[in-house]
């Protein structure tokens, strides 16, 4: 009896957290903003997926700790769970009849209550909402008593649809752009969300595909070595074509993203030496972006009209310009360490950014008004030149350098240097001890750092064509460093997929309006609970977040032969 | 003419005066060991000697050569090598890329290789674990470790930094044995040891230090027998 007392407790306690999470959301305004935007065409909205999933989850939190194994106790306890989410959501609603909840709480409104009645007269309307809650505790534990195969099928079906129906304007803008390729898929959608019968064809089929692969090995092992070289080299041609189409692919509006992205990781890149392969930890990454672009800036805008030279002809002397600052910044900050470190780049970021900003330097680099008419690079000799200007174009100047960059680091990172930074970052004082320069190896991070941000600010300058102090805040830092952190701190590939997640996501979710950032901001908290050693972690740096994973050794602790 | 002469060095921490005027001196081919309590400048002597801290008074002389005018790294390229307190391994790298750091200052890949070998013999333990990384060894483990890795610059004099510490008391022999090991290969060793007892039986020659001076000098088994030494350091009344 015991057992089912605790249950009991749980699946109210359940039921409780998954209406407050319910009522929150009500109350911040995110089901009212969503309860039109569909991702099922008048089937089921965002906002109604913003009440029913919290209940949905929480049920499946009281089923998974519940003690009792019975399948009519399990269902049992969830239909409790739904039904006391159900009934907080009531509540909100009754106590908004009795007084007036507005007076604090914006969005406690009549629409939001229409909306819990599913438009319905309220007392009727609450009802079944009620009677919805607690169904989707029993579909919840009718779906954890189901085979793993067909969890795995319904599941992944879900998402699917989910993720495309929320998508559906992206997805639409994507297909604008496929002319009669579209009409393929015009179809499945209805006003910027997925048709009814769209839906249930990507259910069957990705629930279907989620089934068919079920249980099976992942991937065949290819064993001939010559045939591993053909696969390995087919992936990356494979790869290499879809990054070449894919601004023709996407279009306009994605290849914008895509710059962006790009821009970040190629910064990324660059930080990823300093602060994962070295361990130096820089806040001021911001001011070698800003002396790359500015220095394009100076050189090539006619605005201004010192120099006038092309944007290639300017180009290496924004990265010797972008190098000496490194080195510059790295000479004093030599003996700081960790926190002291931080605090002294980040200053040093400020002064470069309150320095273009100031009246003082204003005929060298413009203060306020920035620098206007940046010449673009022009690719190509002669009559066959073209000047990179749209979007899609400049795309190809950013992959070129990133795949330069990205060489670099790959060799970098190999090399004795890279070893040399790594002992720097695992334990200075011993890498010293073994004979290591150390301010020779930290100027060189610094500088490899800075020159590929620098890097990054010269595309960043040939991109926009114009620049502006408000470019270069503090803030940019900080996302550089974002990404590698959520990437995997001194992971190269880590790079792209933390540039992706934290650059791509937010624009992706435009579909949120103004609660993007509070999606983002939760999506980066799941991230880190869920995986704090990165997206794509350094195979040596895994080992620490999950050393229960690894091969234990044979036998520990034990007596060394040599005793 | 001595290995090593540590001739009066005053060091400081800040105003702390640390070291006050503390003289010693290392022959070729012997283990000298240095006790004392905490704080009484042990680490700092070695660190002082290593090049990590700079003496304001005093000189350190290097086969015949002063080391005030070099740098850290430099100083390990002339011959000195230190295991620091706590095995302080790079603990994300293999075993085999710590001791390939060990070996940073060489370019003759082939002894470096010879080198290699004449290490995983001494120790074979590391042979076994040479791609496991660092940080997942046990103490013992990581102790040898650390010894190799300062082994692998071939220094002509080793520094070690309380090699004993938090081992487990089997583990502690098997460490010392590996001392005298590397000795008797000819590698010159000065040792601080908070287990004087330990360390007294494998020294040719012990010093004692008491905040920041030398008191006393004396053969290793003298030392053991003193019962000035005895009452303070081996806990005998």
């Amino acid at each position: 009896m015991q057992n089912q007392y605790t249950d009991w407790k749980q699946a109210l306690r359940s039921g409780l957290l998954g209406g407050a999470i319910t009522v929150l959301l009500s109350l911040i305004g995110i089901v009212t903003a969503f309860s039109n935007t569909y991702i099922v065409n008048k089937v089921i909205s965002f906002g109604e997926l913003l009440i029913v999933g919290p209940i949905a989850a929480l049920s499946l939190v009281a089923i998974q700790k519940a003690r009792a194994r019975h399948p009519g106790l399990l269902i049992l306890t969830a239909i409790i769970s739904g039904l006391t989410s159900g009934l907080v959501i009531l509540a909100l609603a009754g106590l908004g009849q009795v007084i007036n909840l507005r007076a604090m709480f914006l969005n406690a409104s009549n629409d939001l209550y229409a909306i819990y009645a599913y438009k319905q007269a309220l007392v009727p309307g609450l009802l079944l909402r009620l009677l919805v809650s607690g169904l989707v505790g029993a579909l919840v534990a009718g779906f954890t008593l189901l085979p793993g195969r067909i969890k795995a099928a319904i599941s992944q079906g879900l998402l699917y649809v989910i993720l495309v129906g929320l998508m559906g304007r992206l997805i639409g803008t994507v297909l604008n752009t496929w002319g009669f390729v579209a009409i393929l898929f015009k179809w499945m959608f209805v006003a910027n969300s997925l048709s009814p019968i769209g839906a249930i064809f990507l259910f069957l089929l990705t629930g279907g595909l989620a089934y068919w692969r079920y249980g099976r090995p992942k991937t065949k092992q290819i064993t001939d070595p010559k045939k591993q070289k053909l696969v390995r080299w087919g992936t990356l041609g494979g790869f290499g074509l879809l990054l070449i189409f894919l601004p023709n692919i996407l279009g306009m509006w994605f290849s914008e993203i895509l710059d962006n992205v790009g821009l970040f990781i190629l910064m990324g890149l660059g930080l990823n030496i300093v602060v994962g392969f070295a361990g130096l930890l820089d806040l001021g990454y911001v001011a070698f972006y800003a002396i790359g672009a500015y220095t394009i800036g100076v050189l090539t805008s006619p605005e201004l009209g010192f120099f006038n030279l092309t944007f290639w002809q300017a180009f290496p002397i924004a990265l010797i310009m972008a190098f000496l600052a490194g080195v510059l910044l790295g000479l004093p900050i030599l003996k700081m360490r960790g926190d002291y470190l931080a605090i002294v780049t980040l200053g040093f970021g400020e002064i470069i950014r309150i320095l273009v900003l100031s009246d003082w330097l204003k005929p060298w680099l413009g203060g306020t008004q920035g620098i206007q008419r940046i010449q673009r690079p022009v690719v190509g000799i002669g009559e066959f030149s073209i000047t990179l200007q749209s979007q899609q174009q400049l795309y190809y100047l950013i992959l070129a350098g990133i795949v330069l960059v990205a060489f670099v680091a790959v060799r970098l990172r190999d090399s004795r240097l890279g070893r040399t930074w790594m002992a720097l970052r695992e334990d200075e004082d011993v890498a010293v001890a073994m004979g290591i320069n150390h301010v020779a190896t930290k100027l060189t991070a610094f500088a490899m750092g800075a020159l590929f941000s620098g890097i990054g600010g010269t595309l960043f300058a040939a991109k926009i064509g114009s620049i502006y102090p408000s470019s270069f805040q503090f803030l940019v830092s900080i996302n550089i460093l974002s990404l590698i952190i959520v990437g995997g701190m001194g992971s190269i590939p880590g790079v792209f997929v933390g540039a992706l997640a934290l650059m791509g996501l937010p624009e992706l979710m435009r579909e949120f309006a103004e609660y993007r950032y509070l999606f983002y901001g939760a999506a980066l908290v799941a991230m880190m609970l869920t995986k704090p050693e990165g997206l794509w972690p350094e195979a040596r740096h895994r080992l620490e977040f999950h050393e229960e994973e690894t091969p234990p050794p044979e036998e520990s602790e034990a007596v060394p032969e040599s005793a | 003419m001595a290995l090593l002469e540590v001739n009066n060095i005053h060091t400081y921490y800040g105003n702390i005066h640390a070291l006050k005027g503390v003289a010693l001196r290392v022959e070729e081919g012997e283990i000298v060991c240095l006790i004392g309590g905490n704080g009484a400048g042990k680490t700092t002597t070695l660190r002082t000697i290593s090049g990590a801290l700079r003496p304001r008074d005093g000189h350190i002389v290097f086969r015949g050569e002063d080391l005030a005018k070099y740098k850290p790294h430099q100083i390990v390229e002339k011959g000195i090598a230190m295991v620091p307190e706590g095995r302080r391994i790079f603990a994300r790298m293999t075993v085999m890329e710590n001791l390939e750091m060990g070996a940073y200052i060489r370019k003759d890949k082939q002894k470096i290789a010879e080198d290699l070998e004449w290490v995983f013999e001494l120790l074979p333990r590391l042979k076994e674990r040479r791609r496991q990384v660092g940080g997942t060894l046990s103490g013992g483990e990581q102790q040898m470790l650390a010894t190799a890795r300062a082994l692998m610059t071939r220094p002509r004099l080793l520094l070690m930094d309380e090699p004993s510490m938090g081992l487990a008391p089997v583990l502690v022999e098997a460490i010392f044995d590996t001392i005298v090991k590397i000795n008797k290969e000819g590698t010159t060793i000065l040792l601080v040891e908070q287990n004087a007892l330990m360390a007294l039986s494998v020294a040719n020659r012990g010093y004692v230090l008491e905040t920041g001076t030398i008191v006393m000098e004396d053969t290793g088994e003298a030392l053991k027998k003193n019962p000035r030494v005895q009452k303070a350091y081996l806990g005998m009344e």
